[in-house]
């Protein structure tokens, strides 16, 4: 979980969640497979079928902005994505991500620097992207919610602190 | 030290400000027809029983009477749910748009702790309370644990002041703030809404503005309550409240202030909220379909202002008009005013309460190459059901204006011709 690499796709500023994961399949669409096939439908119809895991997405400003669905950050975490980076979040897709543990990086200086296709390496436990060599730093995530993270997302978290993970898991 | 409303309002356990991580309890907590996902993921932590029943309002809006066998089995599920968690407050398909609702039924109340699994949630800052929208998996967490994680936002304050010109309502105004401000201009920010405008709102304009406020990318918008507020939750406020104001030199980070006197009629243009331009630079587009309704712009005065266009007249016939009151008390008193009537006889198809076309469901989505003009607050391509459709957004009275002539209109021009007496 803490080294990632993976190729961009890379995207422009404002990405709503109407694009990422359309509101009509919101009540209807609960697979973690067919959610993948629908991410970025509405933006990118090549993306679900090429998407390779640990892709990496990249937005500009704004990315995830709009509805709290967090279906917009499942369904890249379903379609293999390793995390999200961009120039900034909407808030509501920022927290989306880290209940989905899918780890979203603010970078704003690395926009610029990428272009779709292009390899690169994310360490999440040194704060550093690695592109062409050149390392660059993101802001730590609170301490108060790496917890979360760690624990792979905000459900297996609560299970964590309420000790019911190691409790049967009912169907 | 001094603290900002939202400082205020959750340092309840302990004093904190902005920056700060904390965890809190909310006094509410709403959720709509995503209930049965939440609640499955509810099942996944592995406890039985939901902490506090009393705290949580389901509410069904988004699609309602369900359109197909899977929706029909989404609302069975949460029935259950709800029956078998014993939750109280619940609001069957009868009853309208959760935001109306949770404002109607007095829960949006000053200085209470509001979440909701919906980004609109900010509405009801419009009486004083911290509202926010979170995610489901936050929401089934509330659920199991009765608890949440904040940070604590800066806050932005906007002050607006000026004459509210004859054809301009609060949509126009947030509109404009939008446009000027951007998408992200207010991300992650608390935003309060403020200045002799703000004051001279009614109830349902001052909604408009906290409901839109998220389109900026506001964590809340806050509206401080006053005799107004007070006379609204007469009769209705669910439990004690305690208005929370900022203190006077509490941190403001970032100061705007929007003069009004000569603003013209906005309209928001395919696909992004903040690609606002003034109608009179749009007009003449052609619209297939006029939809009146939302959590933004469905209440009894935007009725008001609709019928007082449409009595006695005919819309466009090339257009199709949808209409849908933002809730059933909404409807009859519609009703009984006999704007419905009006409406009716106008040549528009009148839709139960709910979210209708709005998330791209049904009643009225659109077809591919298809313009519409919305009252509501978002025009996301295929946010209507179609990603090659375009959609607009404007006040109700530009929707009532333009549903005349089938193209979008200056309303403006249209009062002047009938003496200003329309508004
Ligand atoms: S009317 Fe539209 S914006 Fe409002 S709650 Fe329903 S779907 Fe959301």
């Amino acid at each position: 979980m803490s080294e990632i690499t993976g190729r961009i796709w890379k995207y422009g500023d404002n990405i709503n969640t109407d694009v990422i994961f359309p509101g009509k399949y919101t009540y209807t669409v609960t697979d973690p497979g067919e959610m993948a096939k629908l991410a970025l439908e509405d933006l990118d119809p090549e993306f679900s079928t090429l998407v390779q895991n640990g892709d990496i997405v990249l937005g500009g400003k704004n990315f995830g902005c709009g509805s709290s669905r967090e279906q917009a950050a499942f369904c890249l975490k379903y379609a293999g994505v390793g995390a999200v980076i961009a120039k900034s979040f909407s808030r509501l897709y920022y927290r989306n991500c880290i209940n989905a543990g899918l780890p979203a990086l603010v970078l704003p200086q690395l926009y610029d620097q990428l272009n779709k296709g292009e390899r690169i390496e994310i360490r999440l436990d040194r704060g550093i992207v690695v592109h062409k060599g050149v390392e660059y730093h993101f802001p730590p995530l609170p301490e108060e919610i790496i917890d979360i993270f760690n624990h792979g997302g905000l459900i297996p978290h609560i299970r964590k602190i309420l000790k019911t993970d190691s409790m049967q898991r009912k169907e | 030290m001094a603290k900002t409303f939202v400082e205020k309002i959750l340092s309840r356990e302990r004093s904190v400000s902005a920056g700060e991580i904390l965890e809190i309890k909310p006094d509410f907590a709403m959720s709509h027809d995503n209930t049965a996902a939440i609640a499955k993921t509810f099942r996944q932590i592995g406890i039985k029983k939901i902490d506090k029943p009393d705290r949580h309002i389901v509410i069904l809006d988004h699609c309602v009477p369900a359109a197909n066998e899977k929706f029909a089995q989404n609302h069975k599920e949460i029935r259950e749910f709800i029956k078998e968690q014993k939750i109280d407050h619940f609001y069957d398909i009868d009853r309208g748009i959760c935001h109306q609702v949770i404002c109607e039924e007095g829960f949006a109340l000053p200085g209470k702790i509001i979440v909701g699994s919906d980004s609109h949630t900010t509405t009801y800052g419009a009486f004083g309370a911290f509202a926010t929208g979170i995610g489901r998996s936050e929401m089934a967490a509330i659920f199991a644990t009765g608890k949440i994680w904040f940070r604590v936002p800066e806050t932005i304050k906007i002050t607006i002041k000026g004459k509210i010109p004859a054809a301009i309502s609060a949509k126009d105004i947030i509109l404009k703030i939008i446009g000027d401000l951007k998408a992200d201009g207010a991300l992650y920010k608390s935003v309060w809404f403020a200045g002799p405008v703000v004051e001279e709102m009614s109830i349902a304009g001052r909604m408009v503005l906290t409901n839109m406020a998220v389109e900026m990318g506001a964590k809340n918008g806050h509206i401080e309550p006053d005799a107004k507020t007070a006379a609204y939750l007469k009769n209705r406020a669910r439990v004690h409240y305690k208005p929370q104001y900022s203190d006077p030199d509490a941190r403001i980070e970032e100061n705007y202030e929007f003069e009004i006197s000569d603003l013209e009629p906005q309209i928001a243009c395919p696909h992004t909220v903040d690609n606002v331009k003034p109608a009179s630079r749009v007009k003449g587009t052609k619209i297939d379909q006029i939809f009146f309704g939302s959590c933004t712009n469905a209440r009894l005065e935007d009725f008001k202002i609709v019928a007082d266009v449409l009595r006695n007249k005919k819309i466009h016939n090339h257009l199709r008009m949808v209409v849908i009151p933002a809730s059933n008390q909404i409807y009859l008193q519609a009703l009984q005013a006999g704007y419905i009537k009006d409406l009716i006889e106008a040549g528009a198809v009148l839709v139960n309460p709910g979210c209708g076309p709005c998330m791209g469901n049904h009643q009225g989505v659109l077809a591919p190459g298809e313009v519409t003009l919305s009252t509501s607050n978002r025009n996301f391509k295929g946010r209507f059901g179609c990603k090659e459709s375009e959609i607009f957004l404007s006040s109700p009275l530009t929707a009532a204006v333009s549903a005349l002539t089938g193209q979008i209109e200056d309303c403006r021009d249209f009062i002047k011709s009938s003496g200003g007496k329309h508004v």
